[in-house]
Order: structure tokens, then C-alpha cells, then sequence
């Protein structure tokens, strides 16, 4: 004798509004469930399938509560003009979880130690199992962001999206474009060959020439007044952790407010008063 | 009872709407909450209350606060609010400001202690010409830690003696430019050195001679141990060549410029 399925494998009955299989419009196969009369039947691996997959977001929904919150933010409206120029920032966002991504790759292989990270990353250029081509997305990708970034900003300026009340999202913006700088500064170092060393000289004798507090950030960037064991670690660490982490959280409130406030119309789109009345729900 | 119209409206339980044009958002919800409704609440709360309480009182109990007990300030959920962000706040600083000082540490240590380094017996150097060396900044981190520098003994005729300094054996001098850090090298044949990043010249002093830089080139303590020349610290000059402790590049030492660039403790 078989022993009983458990509840959570046994068949769930149809949900209401789901076309039921013994119901008026699920006869197509024939088939029924039982409980009606006929005999059950086996449903097939598709069907199985889509109700495993139901369940599980079903089971997701019924404790998260997330599919409100996602409608709200996914399926929020956007203004008439709504064009390309918009996409900038989602771009710029996927550069950056591009960066995340080959940067954690690349984590795997890279020593920061000054006598070893020259030779650790040019190992991943030329022996790592594709480590060329995550190191030239990280490398060219960094590129892309900057541009996109400045890209985004300039839309925003130029369609007037940092007005009232958006203030906010504008100056969360700027302060992620300058964590976006430092991460080229502090990513520059890292592969430690003659052009990253002089440059990272040069950069941080730029920040010691700020009067009253710049000689204390370059000892700070430093740790020490000279270029020494732990500069490297250090922007490493700046480079890996403090400001992936801020970008991180600061794109979440850049995030929200977008979904808050939502989106301008082009500038050239006059409001009408008959849209400005229209559908408040 | 409150009227009508100023129940409280759930989401889905609106009342109907008004024939006619549809007022904006902000006017109506100005008119039904901040408006005749919010007057007539206050006044049913009025009403209700069996004796008149003072919102400004100290006691909670005059406040009319429930479950006041008599003489009491501070309610107690208030004080477990406070207590609650108190330990909040002690716990975070407890591991925030220990972390915060090991990363900030550096600035406010000298590190590097003092190391003499042998560059060459007394007879490998004259005092009418510069011969590069090389010596170690950071011996701990291989190549990058070793810069060169220019060595020529002391000039009794062209080398000026600063008062109250005592003069170094040897003159050497920092390959370090003095406005951004990049390397100089020094041209023989003009007597000069010169920077190839941004073309800060220098004489054969060190002093600035043209481009950006904005003092001296820096130079390092010298001594004589048993014929051989050995180089210790670095130190920094004005432009009228007295000493200085190290500065960064960029950092004027010079006019009304050197007090916003202070000597700092690494150094």
C-alpha cells in the first residue's frame, strides 16, 4: 500500500477564475478530475509545470506582499513624450551592475599587494579562462558608465527634471556621479603598472594641494605621507566595498523617488488643462 | 458623532461623486480634512472629555495622558523610546568609531621611521655636479618604493648657509617634482632639472625656474659614517632654501600660501 502524498505535492483545485479543467471550458481534453463523475486524470508535464511555477509565486506573494509594491513600481504611469532619452539612467544603472559583476569576477583572481598585483592581473589577461574578457568588460565598462552618467545628467538638466519637486533626486544624482569618479580613481591603481602608479601619484598629490585639509586626505588615501604597503589595499578596499556599497544604496533612494515622484514630460510638451484633470485614482 | 461626510473614508468605501466637474486633488482633500471636519473632531473631542486637560503641563497626568501615575514627567513609553535609541546609538558608536579611527590612524602617526641608507663611498661625489642614486622610500614594496635621487657634495662657495641650520655634508636632492609628484631628471648640460609632466624647471639649486611648481625641489639629510655617504630623511624648502618639515607636492611654503598648508604629524 502506497503511502499518501504529501499536502504540498498533492493537486491544488482550480483557483477561481483559472480555467477549470472539469468546467464548462476545459472539456477541450476530455478530461476530469473526479469529482464530477468521470475519472481522474494525470495532468500533463506543461500543465504541471505552470501550476509548480503559479505556486511557488503564489507562496512568494502570499508572504512578501511584493507583487502591490511591484505593480505600483513597474506599471507606474509615465508622461505623454516619454522617449529614449529617458532610458539613460536604467542604462547607466546596468553599467554599474555590470561593473558589480565582473568586479566580483575579477576579485576571485586579483591580489592587492604591491609586489603582486601587477603580476596577478596581467594573469587574468593572459591565462585566466576568459579573464581578458571579463577584465576588458570591467576595464571599458567603467568607460561607459562615466558616459552614460554625464549622458543622464545632461537629459536631466536639459528637459528641466530637477525642478521642484525633484530637488532631491538631483542632488542624490550629483553625489553619485562624484562616488562614480572616485571609483575611476581608486579602480585606477589596482593594476599597478607605470601609468596606474604615476597617475595615482599625481591624483593624490592633486587632492594634498586643497589648503588646511587636503595634505590630511592625501595621508589618508595613502596611509602615510609616502606611497607605501597599504596604499594598494586601501583603494582596493575603497574600490571593492565602501563606495560599490554607497553607489548601491544611493541608486535604491535615487530608485524610490523616481518611482515616488515619477517622470517629467519633454519640455516641448505643453500640460493641457483637460490632462491635468484627467483619471486621479 | 461626527457627520456624514467626515467619517473617515477607507479606500474602496468613497462616496460617490458629485455630479458635475471634478475639483482637483489638493483642493478637495484641503476641504475635507484641514477644513470643517478637522473643526468639528476637535470640538467632539472637546465635548467627551470630563475635565479640561493642559496640553503644556509637566505631569503626564495633567497632560491627560492614560494611566498616568501622579507626579510623573516622563511617560513610560517615552523613556523606553529614549532608552531603546540610546542603546542603538552606544552600540553602533561602538563599533563605528573604533572603525573609524583604525581607517583615519595613519594620519595622525608617523609611521616611518628613521632609515640611513648607504649611496656611495665620499670620493663617488664632487660638489661641482649631480650623480643619480637610487634609494629605497618603502624597501617593503619592491620597486615602487625606490626612487632616484641626485647626490653632490656641499658647495662652500655657491651653497648658502641658513642661519640656525646646521648645513648637510652633501647635497640631495628629491627627484620628487614639487607640483605634482612626478619624477625629475636633471639635464647636464643646462645645469637644470626639469619635470616631464607639466615642464616645471629647476635650477641647479632645486629652485623654481619656470612652470607650475611652487617651491624648491625637496632634498634629504645627509651623514658621513666611515667615508661612505649615507641619506636619511626628507625635508622640504622655501623658496629662500631654510628648511622645512616634509610637505606634499602642491603645498606652497612660501608668503601668505604656507599657513594654509600646515606641517602635519606624519611627517
Amino acid at each position: 500500500m502506497t503511502p499518501p502524498l504529501p499536502k504540498a505535492l498533492r493537486r491544488s483545485p482550480a483557483r477561481p477564475g483559472q480555467d477549470d479543467r472539469n468546467g464548462k471550458n476545459g472539456r477541450k481534453n476530455g478530461r476530469k478530475n473526479g469529482r464530477n463523475g468521470g475519472p481522474a486524470t494525470t495532468p500533463t508535464p506543461k500543465e504541471q509545470a505552470v501550476e509548480g511555477a503559479a505556486s511557488v509565486v503564489g507562496w512568494l506573494d502570499e508572504r512578501t506582499g511584493a507583487s502591490p509594491f511591484l505593480r505600483g513600481f513597474l506599471y507606474r504611469k509615465v508622461p505623454k513624450g516619454t522617449n529614449w532619452y529617458y532610458t539613460l539612467g536604467s542604462a547607466t544603472m546596468f553599467a554599474f551592475l555590470s561593473q558589480a559583476v565582473t568586479g566580483v569576477f575579477l576579485a576571485m583572481y586579483y591580489e592587492p599587494d604591491p609586489t603582486r598585483a601587477y603580476e596577478s592581473a596581467s594573469r587574468i589577461t593572459n591565462e585566466v579562462f576568459l579573464g581578458e574578457f571579463v577584465r576588458g568588460m570591467h576595464k571599458w565598462g567603467s568607460t561607459v558608465m562615466i558616459i552614460l552618467i554625464f549622458l543622464h545628467m545632461g537629459r536631466t538638466f536639459v528637459f528641466g527634471a530637477y525642478k521642484y519637486p525633484r530637488e532631491l533626486n538631483w542632488v542624490i544624482g550629483v553625489v553619485l556621479i562624484v562616488l562614480t569618479l572616485l571609483m575611476g580613481l581608486t579602480g585606477y591603481l589596482l593594476p599597478f603598472d607605470q601609468r596606474s602608479f604615476w597617475a595615482t601619484v599625481v591624483a593624490v598629490n592633486l587632492n594634498s594641494s586643497g589648503p588646511i585639509v587636503g595634505p590630511y586626505l592625501a595621508d589618508f588615501l595613502r596611509v602615510g605621507s609616502e606611497f607605501g604597503p597599504t596604499t594598494i589595499t586601501r583603494f582596493y578596499s575603497l574600490h571593492m566595498l565602501l563606495v560599490p556599497g554607497l553607489i548601491a544604496a544611493l541608486i535604491g533612494a535615487h530608485l524610490y523617488l523616481v518611482a515616488k515622484l515619477g517622470t517629467t514630460a519633454p519640455p516641448w510638451l505643453k500640460a493641457e488643462k483637460k490632462d491635468l484633470l484627467k483619471e486621479e485614482v | 458623532m461626527p457627520s456624514w461626510d467626515c467619517r473617515r473614508r477607507g479606500r474602496h468605501d468613497r462616496l460617490p461623486r458629485p455630479p458635475g466637474p471634478e475639483p482637483a486633488r489638493a483642493l478637495r482633500n484641503h476641504v475635507g480634512t484641514t477644513g470643517r471636519c478637522a473643526e468639528e473632531s476637535l470640538a467632539q473631542t472637546v465635548a467627551d472629555s470630563p475635565k479640561k486637560f493642559d496640553k503644556q503641563s509637566r505631569y503626564t497626568e495633567g497632560r491627560g495622558i492614560a494611566g498616568a501615575f501622579e507626579g510623573e514627567t516622563v511617560t513610560r513609553r517615552r523613556l523606553m523610546e529614549g532608552t531603546a535609541l540610546a542603546a542603538g546609538g552606544i552600540a553602533t558608536m561602538a563599533f563605528a568609531l573604533p572603525g573609524l579611527g583604525f581607517a583615519l590612524g595613519p594620519i595622525f602617526e608617523d609611521t616611518n621611521p628613521t632609515v640611513w641608507q648607504d649611496v656611495g663611498a665620499t670620493d663617488d661625489f664632487n660638489d661641482e655636479t649631480y650623480v643619480p642614486r637610487v634609494m629605497n622610500i618603502d624597501a617593503s614594496i619592491g620597486d615602487a618604493g625606490k626612487t632616484t635621487i641626485y647626490v653632490r657634495k656641499f658647495n662652500d662657495g655657491q651653497d648658502k648657509v641658513i642661519e640656525g641650520q646646521d648645513p648637510q655634508p652633501y647635497v640631495v636632492i628629491s627627484t620628487r617634482c614639487a607640483h605634482l609628484g612626478c619624477p625629475v631628471r636633471y639635464i647636464q648640460a643646462s645645469q637644470k632639472f626639469v619635470c616631464p609632466c607639466h615642464g616645471g624647471v629647476y635650477g641647479f639649486q632645486g629652485e623654481v625656474q619656470g612652470g607650475p611648481p611652487v617651491r624648491p625641489l625637496d632634498r634629504f639629510y645627509t651623514r658621513v659614517r666611515s667615508n661612505r655617504v649615507e641619506v636619511g630623511d626628507r625635508f622640504s624648502l622655501n623658496s629662500e632654501l631654510e628648511r622645512f618639515s616634509p610637505r606634499d607636492p602642491s603645498n606652497h611654503l612660501d608668503g601668505l600660501w604656507q599657513y594654509i598648508y600646515p606641517s602635519r604629524p606624519t611627517t
